[in-house]
């Protein structure tokens, strides 16, 4: 997984001094300022988000929370960029929200420029959110409840219980949720360049495009890369050796807090405000773009192919990558060294980078391995070989895994810090083998977090855009590479459509796993 | 295990929607005669390709991707690319494909009758396709075009505030400031371009984006491809913006291409000319005019109503192929102006 990664870094054989001296005397000070600010921005707006309305719909009963639980994780379905057009198409000064302002308050009124960086931190904020929401989710449903109702029995006030005792133990989930959510923000190309806000990932396509020096920028997203392993370390040296694990089974019998009056409506206006805003808010703006087109919205032709590898694509990788993550997660749990630890977060740093630095990153080994083999099969069998892995399924299941590693490992690991270590020592005592301890054991303990990164892998790779358009097979084409094809031409109301089937595409596993988590799970305990 | 189950039934459903799905991928069945397109231009063109396929029987698979990165792929297959034809927008993309050795140089007399000099390689590696230009765009009813002149005047102080541009990242403003590098060269376009940072431009993504702010009076001139704008009238024939064609006393307005050429290791080297030769001809051409609203390169080819009423206009014949050469330079030379 770390070879991409290994041939970015390559990339420093032939430093491209003239072109850091001209980004440092013009603007990198600038780029990293903005970068960073970005990141820290949306870090601090997700986790406040995502905490809040996850500890809201577990530990309380309002109005709506029965469909607010599943429905908050929406706006991950809507790739990044989508909801960025919207907003700029709903709130930008020839919009529908500033005409009619000014058409009640005066032509000299304005508003705050969206194209700005509060205004990009703002849409990754309500684009990302779910990411710690649904690992915060995850974490207060298996001991939230309860590990606040023992605090309380133990004389500690509600709000103490909170910020003491479940915070702290579901920490390994938020600092997941959140690392996602940052390392998302790092890599986005689609939506700082809808607003014109100049980031790194920015700086590296127009140093790749516009210079066509493509070394200068690999080197530019190896400082990226170089950033993200900054902040994971940052969050290791935080954390210490504090360790926080979990003894009992998930509690399902401890009720929520009913609210009423005030309380309730609150509780049910902020869920509906950011759901409203990131959600409802763009998916109207693409239906009515759909009902725009002149003569009505049309049914692409291949519409079915569309949808059929779309879907095989998210299943394939939701489960290769999980596999992967799982197998390096518990590689790391049996053997706990401090290199293991870093080889394992080494390889999921693929996602603070631009998709299509690790598409190229891909290309190369991928292409030295076609090599090889038509080398090898010209000596067996004599005769020349088609290229094999260059533009094939292969391919791109590899730089998807390279790419949302993170995405898996980083959930998987956090649900499995939570099962105490005691637990393998108890069940290999008994004479459980490794394989019978994981299947036994850990997996019954994970399924939440094990659900939850499949979900998360499905929903990036249907959205994932460079990394398919470069590697695909001739002919492979997804919804998000039609939506993609029709926006470049600033075609919007004919990518509404396509851009809706990717939304319905992704709501698929959400339901999916909202039925087999609150359904059967329920039942019997 | 009675917990797990669901998760069981749930990864077999998945794996077998997988295999399913991927049975439907096609596959390398070798068709009758093809050509295989490698295309970062993705509109207007399927009608021609139809009718190319009707005429000869030549099948066209197509793989549409980002101009940067289809070079890329093309790099890596080398000699085993399944690709022919390479297609794609913009002088200085093509330019930078020819020099990568990407395009093979191609002896076809009916291309050099029906596409002018300026607007192919001087090489015959690649042959422009359609052209479009990107000039001044004005709100009719806030601006007299009378105060229009040229690229340059757009950094008169009665612009301050009142100006909307694309980034410079943008490749067809690259290609832009390349052109008024070879003219006038780097002291003196940088000159220009800090006029414009000096009437602090509202920087705005997509160039339909820049129509309709100029539209709504956010601002009141900007800089876009003509086709945008012709796409918007024909939606909306009342919308109140106008092109005004920059520098007609002196150089003309900037032109860019769309364009292709044969790769470098192309399978169907033949089916591929005879391809490019078909995107050339009237019929082709009055497709492309007619569907994607742009300039015919051809210049038989009649241009579509809207774009026609515009009138005619003398547009800068220096080889747009100075775009690929002064793009590196174009792009250091708005870092250092401020140019976003």
């Amino acid at each position: 997984m770390a070879v991409p990664l290994l041939v970015v870094g390559t990339a420093w054989r032939h430093p491209a001094g003239a072109v850091w001296r001209h980004l440092w005397d013009t603007q990198l000070a600038g780029l990293i300022v903005n970068t960073l600010g970005l990141a820290a921005a949306v870090g601090a707006g997700t986790l406040a988000i995502g905490t809040a309305l996850a500890w809201l719909v577990v530990a309380y009963r309002f109005p709506g929370r029965r469909v607010f639980e599943w429905a908050l994780v929406l706006p991950l379905a809507v790739p990044a960029y989508v909801i960025g057009f919207a907003f700029l198409g709903l709130f930008d000064f020839s919009g529908p929200v500033q005409s009619a302002l000014r058409r009640a308050l005066g032509d000299e009124w304005r508003v705050p420029e969206l194209r700005s960086g509060w205004g990009v931190a703002l849409v990754m904020t309500l684009v990302f959110y779910p990411y710690v929401y649904l690992l915060a989710r995850s974490a207060f449903r298996e001991h939230g409840l309860a590990t606040l109702e023992t605090a309380r029995s133990l004389g500690r006030s509600r709000r103490r219980a909170f910020f003491g005792t479940v915070l702290p133990m579901a920490r390994p989930s938020l600092v997941a949720g959140v690392s996602l959510a940052m390392m998302e923000a790092l890599a986005d190309f689609g939506t700082v360049s809808t607003f014109g806000y100049r980031t790194l990932t920015e700086a590296i396509y127009r140093v790749w495009h516009g210079m066509f020096d493509r070394a200068a920028a690999a080197q530019l997203a190896s400082l990226l890369l170089l950033l993200a392993l900054a902040l994971l370390g940052l969050e290791r040296a935080l954390r210490g050796r504090r360790r926080f694990t979990q003894g009992h089974r998930p509690a399902g019998g401890v009720a929520g807090v009913r609210l009423r009056g005030w309380r309730a409506r609150v509780a049910t206006g902020a869920c509906l405000a950011v759901l409203g805003l990131a959600f409802v808010l763009p998916v109207g703006q693409l239906l009515l773009w759909a009902g725009e087109l002149v003569g009505g919205a049309r049914v692409p032709a291949n519409f079915g192919a569309l949808l059929g590898s779309t879907f095989a694509l998210a299943a394939g990788a939701a489960l290769s990558i999980c596999v992967l993550a799982l197998i390096l997660a518990y590689a790391v749990r049996l053997h706990p060294s401090p290199g293991a630890r870093f080889v394992a977060q080494f390889s999921s740093m693929g996602y603070a980078l631009p998709g299509a630095v690790i598409a190229v990153g891909v290309l190369a080994p991928i292409a030295w391995l076609d090599g090889v083999l038509r080398d090898v099969v010209q000596l067996v069998l004599g005769r020349p070989l088609d290229l094999l892995l260059t533009g094939s399924a292969v391919a791109v299941l590899f730089a998807y895994a390279v790419r949302f590693l993170a995405v898996g490992y980083q959930t998987i690991d956090a649900s499995l810090a939570r099962v105490p270590p005691s637990f393998d020592e108890a069940a290999r005592s008994l004479g459980v083998r490794l394989g019978g301890t994981l299947r036994r054991v850990h997996l019954p303990l994970m399924r939440g977090g094990l659900l939850t990164a499949a979900i998360l892998v499905w929903v990036e790779t249907m959205k994932e855009l460079p990394a398919t358009l470069l590697l695909r097979p001739l002919g492979l084409k997804t919804l998000a590479i039609e939506v993609w094809e029709l926006t470049s031409e600033s075609l919007w109301a004919e990518a509404a459509l396509p851009a809706i089937a990717i939304v319905l595409v992704g709501l698929f596993p959400l339901m999916l796993t909202t039925h087999l988590t609150n359904g059967p799970a329920r039942g019997p305990e | 295990m009675r917990s797990n189950s669901p998760t069981c039934r749930v990864i077999v459903a998945v794996v077998g929607v997988v295999a399913i799905c991927l049975g439907l991928v096609p596959g390398w069945a070798p068709a009758a005669e093809e050509v295989v397109l490698y295309t970062a231009r993705h509109y207007g063109q399927e009608k021609a390709f139809d009718a190319f396929t009707q005429k000869t029987g030549i099948q066209i698979k197509s793989l549409n991707g980002d101009a940067g990165q289809l070079f890329e792929r093309l790099k890596a297959e080398g000699d085993r690319s399944p690709a022919d034809v390479l297609i794609t927008v913009d002088a200085g993309n093509l330019w930078n494909a020819a020099r990568a050795g990407l395009l093979a140089p191609v002896t076809s007399a009916e291309l050099t009758r029906n596409i002018p000099a300026h607007l192919r390689d001087p090489e015959s590696r690649w042959f422009g396709l359609t052209m479009r230009a990107r000039t001044i765009m004005y709100n009719t009813k806030k601006v007299n075009p009378a105060d229009l002149s040229t690229y340059e005047a757009l950094g008169d102080p009665r612009w301050k505030g009142r100006l909307c541009l694309r980034s410079s990242g943008y490749i067809y403003n690259q290609s832009l400031l390349a052109t008024m590098i070879k003219r006038h060269g780097e002291p003196r376009t940088e000159q220009i371009v800090k006029g414009w940072v000096a009437n602090q431009p509202t920087i705005i993504s997509g160039d339909t984006k820049i129509l309709e702010a100029i539209a709504a009076g956010q601002c009141d001139v900007g800089l876009t491809n003509s086709y945008y704008l012709a796409r918007m009238l024909a939606k909306d024939a009342s919308f109140p913006v106008a092109p005004f064609w920059a520098n007609q006393g002196t150089t003309g307005t900037h032109v860019n291409v769309s364009g292709g050429g044969v790769t470098a290791h192309a399978k169907n080297r033949a089916a591929a000319v005879k391809l490019l030769e078909f995107l050339s001809t009237l019929e082709a051409q009055q497709m492309f005019a007619d569907t994607a609203m742009e300039f015919p390169a051809n210049p038989k080819a009649e241009t579509n109503p809207i774009v026609r009423a515009w009138g005619p206009f003398k547009h800068d014949d220096i080889g747009v192929a100075s775009a690929g050469e002064f793009q590196a330079a174009a792009t250091r030379l708005a870092d250092r102006a401020g140019y976003k």
